[in-house]
């Protein structure tokens, strides 16, 4: 898409966000800064028990509080809801089942926070205490009672197994097979906003939601379905998300409740989570044991891969399918692998429900393979970031699992961290103590198909041109931080030669903007920047064919920028106009002026049960080197320095690449470190620290200097070139980091985060490593084979599958 | 979001006044000074208090002193913000310095003051937390329920003594001066503390804290070491601080002091009289931390592991006493 023109006015340099004055100035309202006459404010009151039936609740208590308007439980809202079509398993309050502490069981609109808080914790709930799981393994061994009554069987909610190709062959070829086991433990998103919304259904009829929400499309179908309202009279208004990272990509049980509150007592009402809901909130990164069986050559290259993960999924079903699916998609798009096995198992356990947190399923995976690839060059006597360069994929290959590759900048990514971290004299030759490491990712830029199954545009852009030049742009995406609403008025300036202030942006609102599918899966430039191009261009050939009309100019002679329409070859002579002239000459011949633009990925080539996960328009790439300082004494790990390269295909905003690229650092290296959602299974199966102070994360104290490089190799589905980086840039890190423990230590810390306790005992222990040791024997259901694309495989099982049924994500 | 209760607040013109009105409020009142731990923990309900006694308004319980002899006198009002910018406590009392610098977030220095810090409320991963998480675990010990969650068989809170100025206010002799109804006294810091997780304070709840007295240095040198995750925000989960007075090159007189590990800040006696007569050389240091080691006992109610928290005292205390005959 225009990927070849050299002149951007734009593209490529690094405008102010068009949301930044009021972002820094405070002026921007998120979801809880607003408020409106007679609003009433709600508090939900949650399980303290982990998993029981509810035999009775009483409110009558609350109701009698001064104050208090409504008070409502599970039996007013009998419909359940859930991301996925396949786990619809949710309720806005709970029913007859409480699978968590701090599952919500009833909700309290009152006429202020305290007064709703006081009467919340007067409610009385009865419970019948049931066996309670808070590993996948305990849930492995205990099919009951289950925690939900549907799922693969007793409480394992899904089972996966596939195979490309065929692994045996691939492991008889090897040289060598290495089979190791890794653990990641689960952490959350931590995002500072907490989540809050507002819920207004006026006297019209029409419900009005303004939510912290990534995915404001999503949560209109989760509203409409659980408060039985067409959706043609609920909107959602997505607010900006002071960071989402995932955590706000659910519908959730608080934004349907204010819903039904509004609705019976015609009153705005509000809910603002404290720190602590947020965490129950949860959807972050599942804990996932997992084992890389991997065969190799002498030089390195892969003859076969087995990958087996068991995830451990928390209370509800959210993403979890595609999460699942996630840690075993893409394996492949880094290193050539011929021939590839998949093992998935995702369980049930009582804590709060995981999901999709920065990069969704695969940093988990990620973590194990460079891992293991370290070990292995290291067996092999190779540099591993020569290993690395020998086994890339090439750009667009078409991998093991039908994942269709397009640019591939992972190479020159690699040589930029080895050459500017000066890893050849570092690595292996620092003093005890200091050690290098390095590691590599990909990730998907938008998933290839909707998280439902339709045949519709995943992003659409409307747009008008006003007479007195002003071009408004509509679109359904959300901004979150990442920057999408410059990035959208980037796309549309820069084919209109226009200023960004010239542009004003209507985003996240069902009823004025078309759909976009939402801040997730790193879509949002890809896909609705595609749209906006559509859009923009649209308009510039019917603003050019008037133009051209009155002027006599070409249409292929017509010049947009500077805020002008003018003849290239004579910018400044008469017939040059104003964009607002243009504009006005443009509406006299078509009328008002209006376009639209939308965007559907291009179909991906796996037939297969599951190939519905992996497949995206473009897949981003990144190389780190990380330098630690670790401490044989303490265990702790300082680290003193990231090198990282990104293959962007194409910067459209620098300073906010950038950006993205250290923030993900930044949040990789949290989780490399510290982060960990922790419980205790002996008290009740509490969360151990849902809090700022004591849920660990990096401060600035621990951020390191990082150096980024931009390695851009347009892709040609990219808006541009470009393709994603919110997510991608984060997966280095924790290999990374244990990569450098080894380095420094020689010792190896199979585990994520690599804490300074980890580090003691391996430095103690007889094989100098600390990490799981064994992968449970689970039985599986029958493999999916699918032949390798050559192998001559069509992209279909060899089994004959029926189509329906596919899990999307 | 989660709110305060609702509270008198009360604001005294001098300390006599504090004082009075602290006794005649009873137990639900307490004094705020900074508020940075105060508020919190009544937003998460941890402590019923009605009624607020404020210090605001007492001036005369601001600022930091230092006399001729070297002998210093702080204000317990003085905040801890004022006593990282002061350059002198910073020339003449820098493990004191370094203790206050490393208390929570440049924030809530600006607001919390030195004597909120040596009165710090015991803390423990079972009582920080909100109401509605407490209510999970049935309450515990140091706050409406009957079990300790630390320690389900014992009969006594295990919160944890939590504060950095305190370790470094003992090593020095520091003493504390407090105002109550029946007039001044003057005690050792030291004696301020009990083995309790819940009546952790010797001090009357009607006595006011009003000022911390360094003896002149006479040769003493003390360092201040503090374990934690992060190199900020982070409340230590192992503080020490060593002080030594040398004659020549060996130890004459030597205190070791342990925070976070306990109810109580813990002396390290055995390490202490280890010390003395020899030179803090590299094993000397080491088998002191190896006598410090055994008395400390660390539960898991904080951040880290406990076992590794233990061992980390064998490293603070051997560093702690090389650096501070560095000093």
């Amino acid at each position: 898409m225009a990927a070849e023109r050299k002149d951007w006015k734009l593209v490529g340099r690094s405008p102010r966000k068009v949301d930044g004055m009021s972002k820094v100035t405070g002026a921007t309202k998120f979801a809880d800064d607003l408020s409106m006459p007679r609003m009433l404010h709600c508090k939900l009151h949650r399980s303290p028990v982990a998993h029981a039936k509810i035999v009775s609740v009483d409110t009558s208590e609350a109701e009698a509080v001064p104050g208090v308007v409504a008070v409502i439980t599970g039996a007013c809202m009998p419909i359940p809801f859930g991301i996925l079509p396949v786990s619809q398993d949710e309720h806005a309050l709970c029913r007859d089942r409480v699978r968590f502490v701090g599952d919500p069981v009833a909700a309290v609109a009152a006429v202020d926070e305290e007064t709703a808080f006081e009467a919340a914790m007067k409610i009385k709930v009865v419970y019948e205490p049931l066996k309670a799981v808070f590993t996948p393994q305990e849930a492995l061994k205990t099919p009951e009672p289950r925690i939900h009554d549907y799922g693969d069987e007793g409480n394992v909610h899904k089972k996966i197994s596939m195979e490309f190709g065929d692994v045996e062959q691939g492991f008889s070829e090897a040289d060598q097979v290495f089979d190791d086991v890794f653990f990641f433990e689960g952490n959350t998103h931590l995002p500072m906003e907490q989540h809050a919304t507002l819920a207004w259904r006026d006297p019209d009829g029409k419900l009005t939601v303004w939510s912290s929400t990534q995915t404001p499309h999503y949560l209109h179908r989760a509203m409409s379905k659980v408060l039985e309202m067409p959706p043609s009279r609920v909107r959602i208004v997505a607010c900006p998300n002071g960071g989402g990272f995932g955590g706000k990509s659910d519908p959730f049980n608080h934004e349907i409740v204010v819903g039904k509150l509004s609705m019976l007592t015609n009153r705005p009402v509000k809910i603002a989570l404290t720190r602590e809901e947020v965490f129950y909130c949860h959807r972050g990164r599942h804990p996932v044991l997992m084992r890389f069986k991997t065969g190799v050559k002498q030089d390195g290259s892969i003859t076969a891969m087995a990958c087996k993960t068991l995830l451990d999924g928390g209370a509800y079903g959210s993403y979890g399918v595609a999460s699942t699916y996630y840690t075993g998609a893409l394996q492949t798009v880094t290193y050539k692998v011929p021939h590839y096995r998949f093992d998935g198992v995702r369980c049930f356990t009582n804590k709060p429900p995981c999901g999709p947190k920065r990069g969704h399923g695969t940093p988990q995976p990620r973590f194990g393979l460079e891992v293991q690839l370290d070990k292995i060059a290291e067996r092999l006597g190779l540099d591993p970031a020569e290993l690395r360069l020998r086994t890339l994929q090439p750009a667009h290959a078409l991998t093991a699992n039908f994942l269709k590759i397009g640019s591939m900048g992972l190479g020159a990514c690699i040589r930029k961290v080895v050459e500017a971290s000066g890893w050849k004299d570092k690595f292996r030759k620092l003093p005890r103590g200091r050690g290098v490491g390095l590691a590599c990712s990909s990730y998907i830029s938008g998933a290839g198909l909707p998280i439902y199954w339709n045949a519709l545009p995943h992003s659409g852009v409307q747009l008008k041109v006003d007479r007195g030049g002003g071009v408004t742009v509509f679109c359904g995406e959300t901004e979150i931080g990442q920057g999408s609403d410059t990035i959208l008025a980037q796309c549309v300036a820069e084919v209109l030669g226009l200023d960004l202030l010239d542009l004003r942006v209507v985003v996240g609102d069902t009823d004025l903007t078309p759909v976009d599918l939402g801040s997730y899966s790193s879509r949002v430039t890809m896909m609705m920047g595609n749209a906006a191009i559509q859009a923009a261009e649209r308009a510039r050939e019917l603003i050019a064919k008037a133009v051209s009309e009155k002027t006599k100019v070409p249409v292929a002679q017509l010049e947009f920028a500077g805020g002008r329409v003018f003849d290239v070859s004579d910018p400044t002579g008469k017939t040059s106009m104003s964009f607002a002239e243009a504009a006005v000459v443009a509406e006299a011949k078509w009328g008002t002026l209006g376009t639209v633009g939308s965007y559907t990925p291009p179909p991906s080539p796996g037939r297969y049960r599951g190939a519905g996960v992996g497949p995206s328009p473009a897949y981003s790439y990144s190389a780190a080197v990380v330098e630690v300082e670790a401490s044989e004494d303490t265990g702790m790990v300082t680290v003193k320095k990231v090198w990282v390269a990104h293959d962007i295909g194409r910067a459209i905003h620098k300073a906010m690449t950038v950006g993205q690229v250290e923030g993900g650092v930044y949040m990789g290296l949290g989780e490399a470190l510290m982060e960990e959602m922790s419980y205790r299974p002996n008290r009740f199966g509490v969360h151990k620290m849902p809090s700022m102070l004591e849920y660990k994360s990096l401060t600035t104290m621990e951020m390191p200097e990082v150096e980024t490089h931009l390695v851009e190799d347009p892709d040609p589905n990219g808006p541009f070139g470009g393709k994603e980086v919110g997510q991608g840039p984060l997966l280095p890190m924790m290999p990374a980091v244990a990569n450098a423990v080894y380095d420094a230590l020689r010792v190896r810390v199979d585990e994520i985060p690599v804490s300074p306790e980890k580090v003691l005992r391996a430095l103690a222990s007889k094989d100098r490593r600390f990490g799981p040791t064994s992968f449970p024997d689970i039985e599986m259901p029958p493999v999916t084979k699918v032949p390798t694309p050559w192998q001559g495989g069509s992209g279909r099982a060899t089994e004959h599958e029926t189509q329906a049924g596919g899990v999307r994500s | 979001m989660m709110r305060l209760p609702v509270f008198r607040y009360l604001a005294p013109k001098s300390s006599a006044e504090a004082v009075r009105m602290l006794s005649t409020e009873g137990p639900t009142a307490a004094v705020v000074a900074g508020g940075t731990d105060l508020y919190p923990n009544m937003k998460r309900r941890q402590v019923s208090v009605r009624t607020l006694v404020s210090l605001r308004r007492l001036a005369a319980l601001r600022g930091a002193q230092a006399g001729p002899d070297g002998a210093w006198r702080i204000g317990a009002g003085t905040s801890l913000m004022a006593l990282e910018r002061d350059r002198r406590l910073a020339a003449e009392r820098p493990a004191l310095h370094a203790a206050v610098k490393s208390i929570s977030t440049p924030v809530l220095r600006t607001m919390g003051t030195i004597g909120g810090n040596v009165l710090l409320d015991t803390r423990c991963n079972y009582y920080d937390q909100n109401f509605e998480w407490r209510r999970a675990v049935n309450h515990c010990l140091k706050c409406t329920g009957d079990t300790c969650w630390t320690a389900p068989g014992s009969d006594r809170c295990w919160a944890v003594n939590s504060s950095d100025s305190v370790p470094v206010l003992i090593a020095m002799g520091a003493v504390a001066r407090l105002e109550g109804p029946a007039g001044v006294r003057e005690v050792p810091v030291e004696s301020l503390y009990r083995d309790d997780g819940i009546a952790w304070l010797t001090k009357a709840k009607d006595e006011l804290l009003t000022e911390l007295v360094l003896p002149p240095p006479d040769g003493w040198r003390s360092h201040y070491g503090k374990l934690r995750r992060r190199g900020t925000f982070d409340f230590p989960v192992l503080g020490v601080a060593t002080a030594l007075r040398l004659d020549g090159d060996r130890v004459a007189e030597a205190r070791i002091v342990l925070n976070g590990v306990g109810s109580a800040p813990l002396r390290a006696k055995e390490a202490e009289a280890f010390v003395v007569g020899k030179r803090v050389d590299a094993e000397t240091a080491k088998q002191a931390g190896e006598l410090a080691f055994k008395p400390a006992k660390p539960l898991d109610n904080t951040d880290f592991e406990n076992a590794w928290r233990k061992k980390m005292v064998k490293v603070y205390v051997r560093d702690g006493l090389l650096a501070a005959a560095r000093a």
